[in-house]
């Protein structure tokens, strides 16, 4: 057999196997989850430690959580890349340090998240396990990745307005204004919906920020439980919950399913990575 | 440049808000540094590799057995992610007809969006319980990797995707009009060429592999010792914080957030070397 | 006061010619506008302009002709500080705009870009309505009052030639415009500014012949009123509108002025070997 072969066979069964470990771990999430996913589900709130009953409040902390990491940290974001892409030379210093501090970010694993929003929201800031603190420590998780997507989005619109509207005498706050923040729109909200699929499938930063409480919150200052963590909370302490885990991974799943197709169609209009 | 003053008034600040984003990493650095004085100042840094065992409450600090337990399963997934990733990568881009491929990209773009606590809950359910059967208990150092594999799968798949889809279509036709077969094609042409991406990809991967706690957490088992076997339960560092904070305290609590410095150092130097590799190197 | 008419006035004067021909009567009186003294221009180490010094006459046309590259563009992007918005952009020697110093630091450039004007080759409407696009500078720079700006729209429409064919919808997009038109209304925008000069790099070359005659008949009718510096690869077409003409050629890898002078001079009797070379077309 020659090479040529034996690499094409290699190359055909590593695809087979991923796609096969794919479906296996799908089929089995819906036949263990479907039959669990019906109206009062949504609606209900858990009963008997989550084994039965519904996710209502989990869906709400989960949303009340999103909220408050994607209202603290779209504007910083966007005033970030608005600054790198517009207002800085490249290669200036000030750029670089931002840029370099924001890589390093970008890189710290969610565990170590964790740790900070304990120690700075929870404790040093007084906050507590609440959905506050778990959304705060989400903000900064997911900034890098707001940022460098926003700032792709604004170098995708065309200079040639940058010049003309230069050449017109115009400020750069109206050329941003007026033309380039809607041109790159698109790729903005694409920047907002990966935060906020990136939050959303996050578990560790929240099991010591936001808590475990599921409970219908009453406030931002509540604890929360939010979805990620109900399904490591049903499969690892609760007996015989793993039914309801199946259906709650199943919910989150579609859930960033259809945010991430949308982020990502919106951004290869735009030409820009997603990675 | 000639900025107006509603510009340089709005480029200040924007400047602020640059700075507070940049500042982020530094106050976490600050408040790990901080939670872990206690401790650090008390205990020279070498106990934590020479200590009998990890036993906090008691004042045992040893953490080599999880950073071994997180060092043999990123080490076991890169292995095994690495080749799988490239593959299904030059499966997209050279041996699949286009509608295929795309499907085929499509399913990667997917599994690298689902959440690593449901990885977690069907390893658990899943692979455990097969792998108990074979060696009990069947949370273990090798489900770990297993899992991890599937997890950092994607990252090397799209990541080596793209930079093969970077190798110029005119060597392709170069070297199809030399006669070339696919596969020497693509070992001595596009894999040569696409290495800086490939190796990047490859690094990053690993950061987020060592960097991984809810999926590792649910089916490594929980055993703080140091691995032996394969079928050994283990504790990864990020697991074990995991575990301990919900009750730590003092001493014990500090050690947490020393072991969450260990972590950061460790996935720097990997994002560090991955920039590195992937600077592109001139064509010879 | 629209610019149906074309004033010619009498110029006995002698113009910044250097040859002992004096051209035939040109129709504007030779007042320097704008005074260009051994400007030179650096993108990072590469050399762009070498030294280049001419006079841009008041009412004129100038017309900039020379091979690519040979850095009129880049000329003309010094006359209303477009190179401050090029990073790595150095630039030396000094530009006067009626007698003031355009490149000093204190210079109010958004008023210098509102009296200097600017056209690209390719036109840029914004992606905006047609009234919009020609409202938005002027409610920058000040214009609040609908009625003005109503007024002012119609009136540099008119000029343009465009009212008759967008008065029904004005609030239809710009982009949706024929490229001649777009170019008109390009040029429409910068005139509602009510500027000196207007800068023009080949705003023809990228329309059809139709629209580009129709552009050029506009550019003939701005003379007088306005002063206007050009630059164009079409040498007939410098032949047929421009007053004064300035020959560039690159020279040790830097573009320099060879020759400048009164269009009919430089076009019929040129001093240097060069410049002869090159309007014959013997050379290009």
């Amino acid at each position: 057999m020659s090479k040529n072969t034996l690499a094409t066979g290699l190359v055909c069964l590593a695809a087979v196997l991923v796609t096969s470990v794919f479906v296996w771990l799908l089929t089995d999430l819906v036949m263990h989850g479907l039959p669990r996913l019906s109206g009062p589900f949504f609606v209900e709130a858990s009963q008997n430690a989550g084994r039965s009953g519904g996710i209502a409040p989990i869906i709400v902390s989960t949303a009340l959580i999103l909220l408050v990491a994607i209202v603290t940290s779209a504007p910083l974001g966007l005033a970030t890349a608005v600054l790198l892409s517009e207002f800085t030379r490249p290669g200036s210093l000030f750029g670089r340090l931002v840029r370099r501090s924001l890589d390093v970010l970008a890189g710290v694993p969610s565990i170590v998240f964790g740790l900070f929003g304990n120690a700075f929201f929870c404790l040093y800031l007084g906050l507590g396990f609440s959905i506050l603190s778990g959304g705060l420590t989400l903000a900064c998780m997911v900034l890098p990745l707001l940022i460098r997507t926003a700032e792709q989005g604004l170098q995708a619109a065309p200079n040639d307005y940058r010049l003309a509207a230069a050449a017109l005498g115009m400020s750069r706050s109206a050329a941003l204004t007026h033309l380039l923040l809607p041109a790159a729109m698109p790729a903005l909200v694409a920047a907002l919906l990966l935060a906020i699929g990136r939050a959303g499938a996050e578990t560790a930063a929240l099991v010591f920020t936001s808590g475990y409480v599921d409970r219908m919150p009453d406030s931002l200052l509540d604890s929360g439980r939010a979805l990620s963590v109900h399904i490591y909370d049903l499969s690892m302490n609760v007996a015989g919950g793993d039914a309801n885990a199946s259906a709650s991974a199943l919910v989150l799943i579609g859930l960033l399913l259809i945010i991430n197709t949308i982020a990502m169609s919106l951004a290869k209009q735009w030409r820009i990575v997603t990675l | 440049m000639s900025l107006s003053r509603t510009d340089r008034q709005l480029a200040a600040l924007l400047r602020v808000c640059a700075l507070l984003a940049a500042a982020i990493v530094l106050l976490i650095l600050g408040f790990l540094l901080k939670e872990s004085w206690t401790l650090l100042r008390q205990v020279t840094w070498t106990r934590f590799f020479t200590d009998a065992s990890w036993h906090p409450v008691a004042g045992f600090y040893l953490l080599t057995p999880m950073l071994s337990a997180t060092l043999y399963a990123t080490l076991g997934a890169v292995l095994l992610a690495a080749p799988l990733g490239v593959a299904s990568a030059l499966f997209s881009q050279y041996y699949a007809p286009p509608l295929l491929a795309a499907v085929y990209r499509r399913l990667i773009e997917l599994l690298a969006g689902i959440p690593s606590v449901v990885y977690g809950f069907w390893g658990l359910t899943n692979l455990a319980p097969l792998i108990g059967r074979l060696h009990p208990p069947g949370v273990s150092l090798l489900t770990g990797i297993l899992i991890l594999t599937l997890m950092i799968l994607p990252t090397v798949a799209l990541t080596a995707d793209a930079a093969l889809a970077a190798v110029p279509v005119a060597s392709i036709r170069g070297s199809a009009a030399l006669g070339l077969s696919r596969w020497e094609f693509i070992s001595g042409v596009a894999l040569p060429t696409a290495r800086p991406g490939l190796a990047s990809g490859i690094l990053l991967a690993a950061g987020r592999a060592i960097g991984e706690t809810m999926a590792v957490l649910m089916v490594a088992g929980n055993v703080a010792g140091q691995p032996h076997s394969l079928f050994d339960p283990v504790r990864t560092l990020t697991a074990n914080i995991a575990l301990e904070m919900a009750y730590a305290t003092g001493g014990h609590r500090a050690a947490l957030f020393v072991s969450g410095l260990v972590l950061m150092g460790m996935v720097l130097v990997l994002v560090g070397l991955a920039e590195w590799f992937g600077k592109e190197r001139p064509h010879v | 006061m629209s610019l149906m008419t074309n004033t010619k006035k009498d110029n006995p004067g002698a113009a910044y010619t250097l040859g002992p021909l004096q051209a035939g009567p040109p129709c504007c009186v030779p007042e320097p506008l704008i005074q260009v003294d051994n400007l030179s221009l650096h993108y990072g180490a590469k050399p762009a302009l070498a030294k280049v010094s001419l006079d841009i006459y008041k009412g004129c046309i100038t017309a900039l002709i020379g091979p690519s590259g040979c850095g009129k563009t880049s000329f003309l992007s010094v006359l209303n500080r477009l190179t401050d918005m090029i990073p790595d952009c150095r630039v030396s020697g000094h530009v006067y705009f009626d007698n003031k110093d355009l490149r000093h630091p204190t210079l109010d450039v958004q008023a210098l870009r509102r009296d200097i004007g600017m056209i690209f080759q390719k036109p840029v409407p914004f992606p905006l309505s047609i009234r919009r696009n020609i409202e938005l500078p002027l409610r920058e720079h000040g214009m609040n009052k609908a009625a003005d700006l109503n007024a002012r729209v119609q009136q540099v429409l008119q000029d343009v030639g465009l009212w008759e064919e967008v008065k029904d919808r004005l609030e239809a997009p710009a982009q949706a415009l024929s490229g001649g038109q777009q170019q008109r209304l390009c040029i429409a925008r910068a005139l509602a500014l009510r500027p000196q000069v207007l800068l023009m790099d080949e705003p023809c070359s990228a329309l059809d012949p139709i629209a580009s005659g129709v552009v050029e008949d506009l550019i003939q009718r701005l003379r007088g009123q306005y002063t206007v510096v050009i630059v164009t690869h079409n040498l007939a077409q410098a032949r047929r509108i421009a007053n004064y003409a300035g020959f560039f050629w690159v020279k040790e890898r830097a573009g320099c002025l060879i020759e400048f002078g009164q269009s009919k001079q430089i076009f019929e009797a040129p001093v240097h070997e060069l410049t002869a070379a090159y309007v014959q077309g013997k050379r290009g």
